[in-house]
């Protein structure tokens, strides 16, 4: 009889298979019991990061609150691609007002529930980055300084793609939108601060702040549930690379997601009354052109008339955010 | 019980009464006292169960409202001027989505230039916001109002403005009736609303809607609007009934049975024009008054029965169509069109500028004649405005225009009158 190796780990990833946890170590996704909160049939492009990081993010909540979940939607991406009449993919109560206020939307929303004496049911807010840190900034900011009770997921992919994919303030430098075209000495986005909206969300100390992405599901899953399990204001940011907007191909969403972390250009932490209290540590640090090169939004970067000045801008962002957070596992490469 | 309370006192204790669940405060002179009063209350715990959020802007006080009205919970605010058109895209998407919401409007200019004094620019902004638009004459009337607008926004589904003049009502000291709680209660039932976010029954709320069903979605809220012409008149034969006087309803009017002139106003300076028209029916001037105070639907079958008889009108509004003249008069117009009726268009009180008797009994006479322009501003300072054209004419960089103006009138501080 010839040795058969076990793999305990999925072919290409780092994810230990569900089938060889215990139950309750389980995915919300792996459960038949899952709640299908944002239902199949939607019209988001393949390879769509923001519905894949919905999907998970809201079933997650839906399993935490024992199905006594409302939600709240900014304008955008997921808003439209998810619900025009009557085919909301919507399993849950839900409600889209506006661009810039969907915190706001929520805040009332627990507040009714407030005074229903309905403590059971719970409130998400969610938007993409567009809705989030810019448009809708003022009342994000509102509802974390009031501290109310709802989580808000901000699905971040770096732009505002429902509208054709223009630079948001989560645009990074050197890529390449509608509003940032790659021309003259500078070619993309500028490099300016940008808007880290995780940290602007730490320094209002509210309970919980934490960025995900849709290559660690799991880490995912555990952070909407961590979040749930606390009261008044959360803020999650969720990193869903986006095939149309970046020029990717469909099949690479995941695999850019885990490279953005890898690279330590998107830090995934969670921060608990303003301070950082655990990070999912770097497994293998890659250099950050193999997290540019598959995208077109940075194809300027490179080939005849390359920027490597650029490139090299980009990965001391990488860099300092690796020594910022500390993300280099202990005797890590 | 009658008391002398402030206006704003008086409204948040009519708000009191409605039991609301959900109230969103932002400070904006002049409708503060009133948002200031409720904190109060619900802070000592005498209204409950309520949650009062301070929230940081207009635009957020309308879009918590949104939420928690969609959640099934009663919900006002009260904002003015900058503020209404700060939280305007939020003002259209409650009408839209169809939420009860109940607003006071405290009606107050728009800058630039910056001022806080009271005309009806800020909610006339908004005729076509799909909100409906109740106007008060007294501060009993505003009291009365509310209790009536959310009977009435939530019989339809849609959201009411109930506008008070700034200040000259706000902030007056006057006897007020405040009802019981046991009226109030006969009165407004507990809101039952339409739709709602409930996890036991999940919905979407404010989905996309494209060309195959928009207009509907549309038209029905003017039919809402249709129907509150029917309704407003009913809902203020049932408020007499429990409270015992007559307030609300569409328009209101005196002495127009034999009236030559009518004269057309909405809210607080209807008094002032009624105390002139006594003034000129005593020398025998056969003058009338028509007040509107249902703005949004606007009563055209019952504004043009009105007018019917008499021979001339004259529209005196606060607020002005930049290009065009007055906007209440537009309005007005519409009522009468076909009827060949001489109308007037009078713009005054912009910006808190005093409405006089003495001004209005002029003007009034000069209607009488069809002396006057078909647009008029009254007590305007022409020397100051064609000082200023000159300059202008003269001069490339001739400066901030508001400046000028008080420099040429030789006004170092601001002043009334």
């Amino acid at each position: 009889m010839s040795f058969q190796p076990v793999k305990f780990y999925q072919t290409g990833t780092l994810t230990v298979g569900n089938r060889l946890l215990a139950q309750d170590e389980r995915s919300v996704q792996a459960n038949q019991m899952r709640s299908n909160s944002i239902n199949s049939g939607h019209r988001a492009c393949q390879g769509c990061g923001e519905a894949l990081g919905a999907r998970y993010a809201i079933d997650a909540a839906m399993a935490e609150s024992n199905g006594q979940l409302i939600a709240a939607n900014a304008t955008g991406c997921l808003e439209v691609f998810s619900t025009p009449y009557p085919e909301s993919s919507w399993q849950i109560p839900w409600i889209h007002s506006l661009f810039g206020n969907a915190p706001a939307v929520a805040t009332g929303i627990a507040a009714a529930m407030k005074v229903k004496g309905r403590n059971d049911v719970r409130v998400v807010a969610q938007g993409g980055d567009g809705g989030t840190t810019d448009i809708g900034f003022g009342c994000l900011s509102g509802m974390f300084e009031r501290n109310d009770d709802v989580l808000y997921i901000c699905y971040d992919n770096e732009g505002y793609m429902n509208t054709g994919v223009q630079r948001s303030s989560a645009t990074p430098p050197a890529a390449r939108t509608a509003t940032t075209m790659p021309v003259g000495p500078e070619p993309g986005n500028v490099f300016g601060q940008g808007k880290n909206v995780p940290e602007i969300a730490m320094a209002h100390n509210i309970p919980y702040v934490a960025t995900a992405t849709v290559a660690d599901l799991r880490d995912l899953e555990y952070k909407v549930r961590k979040a749930m399990r606390m009261r008044g204001a959360r803020y999650i940011q969720i990193f869903v690379p986006c095939p149309l907007g970046w020029g990717a191909a469909s099949h690479d969403t995941i695999r850019l997601a885990r490279l953005a972390k890898e690279t330590g250009m998107f830090p995934v932490f969670e921060a608990e009354h303003g301070e950082v209290t655990s990070v999912l540590k770097i497994r293998n640090k890659v250099a950050i052109e193999e997290y540019l090169k598959p995208q077109k939004r940075f194809a300027h970067l490179f080939g005849k008339h390359a920027h490597p000045e650029t490139v090299a801008r980009l990965q001391a962002i990488a860099d300092r955010n690796i020594r910022k957070y500390g993300l280099l596992a202990e005797g890590g490469n | 019980m009658l008391k002398q309370t402030e206006g704003s006192k008086a409204v948040a204790e009519a708000i009191a009464l409605c039991r609301p669940e959900v109230i969103c405060a932002y400070p904006i002179s002049p409708q503060t006292h009133i948002v200031e009063a409720l904190g109060e209350m619900v802070k000592a715990g005498e209204l409950t169960p309520c949650e009062f959020i301070n929230v940081e802007s207009e635009f957020a006080a309308m879009s918590v409202a949104i939420g928690s009205s969609a959640a099934g919970a009663r919900s006002y605010t009260a904002t003015a001027s900058q503020g209404l058109l700060f939280m305007v895209e939020a003002v259209y998407n409650a009408a839209g989505l169809g939420l009860p919401i109940v607003m006071t409007v405290a009606n107050r200019a728009i800058g630039a230039p910056i001022n806080i004094w009271n005309d009806h620019s800020d909610s006339l902004s908004q005729r076509d916001s799909g909100w409906m638009q109740l106007f008060a004459e007294t501060n009993q009337e505003a009291v009365d109002l509310h209790i009536q607008a959310f009977r009435l926004a939530e019989e339809l589904s849609m959201p009411i403005m109930v506008c008070m003049d700034g200040f000259i009502l706000t902030h007056a000291f006057e006897r007020v009736d405040i009802p019981s709680q046991e009226q109030v209660d006969a009165y407004l039932p507990p809101f039952e609303p339409r739709q709602v976010l409930d996890p036991a029954e999940p919905i979407s709320i404010g989905a996309m809607v494209g060309p195959e069903a928009f207009m509907e979605v549309k038209y029905l809220a003017h039919a809402k609007q249709m129907q509150a012409l029917e309704r407003i008149p009913q809902l203020a034969d049932e408020f007499k009934q429990i409270f015992g006087r007559d307030s609300g309803g569409l328009i209101r009017t005196y002495h127009i049975e034999d009236a030559e002139t009518v004269v057309i106003a909405m809210g607080s300076v209807l008094g002032t024009i009624k105390d002139v028209v006594d003034e000129m029916r005593a020398e025998g001037h056969k003058i009338g008054v028509l007040g509107i105070i249902s703005f949004r639907p606007f009563p055209l079958e019952l504004v043009r029965a009105a007018l019917i008889k008499s021979r001339r009108f004259i529209v005196l509004e606060k607020s002005l169509a930049v290009g065009m003249g007055g906007i209440v008069a537009t309005n007005v117009r519409m009522a009468v069109s076909g009827t060949g009726l001489k109308g007037f268009t009078a713009i005054a009180g912009l910006g808190g500028r005093a409405i006089p008797k003495s001004s209005l009994h002029k003007l009034f006479r000069q209607a009488e004649k069809e002396e006057l322009e078909p647009v008029t501003f009254v007590d305007l300072d022409w020397d100051a405005v064609n000082k200023q054209l000159e300059r202008e004419k003269q001069t490339r960089r001739s400066g901030p225009i508001a400046e000028n103006i008080l420099h040429d009138k030789g006004i170092v501080s601001a002043k009334f009158g």
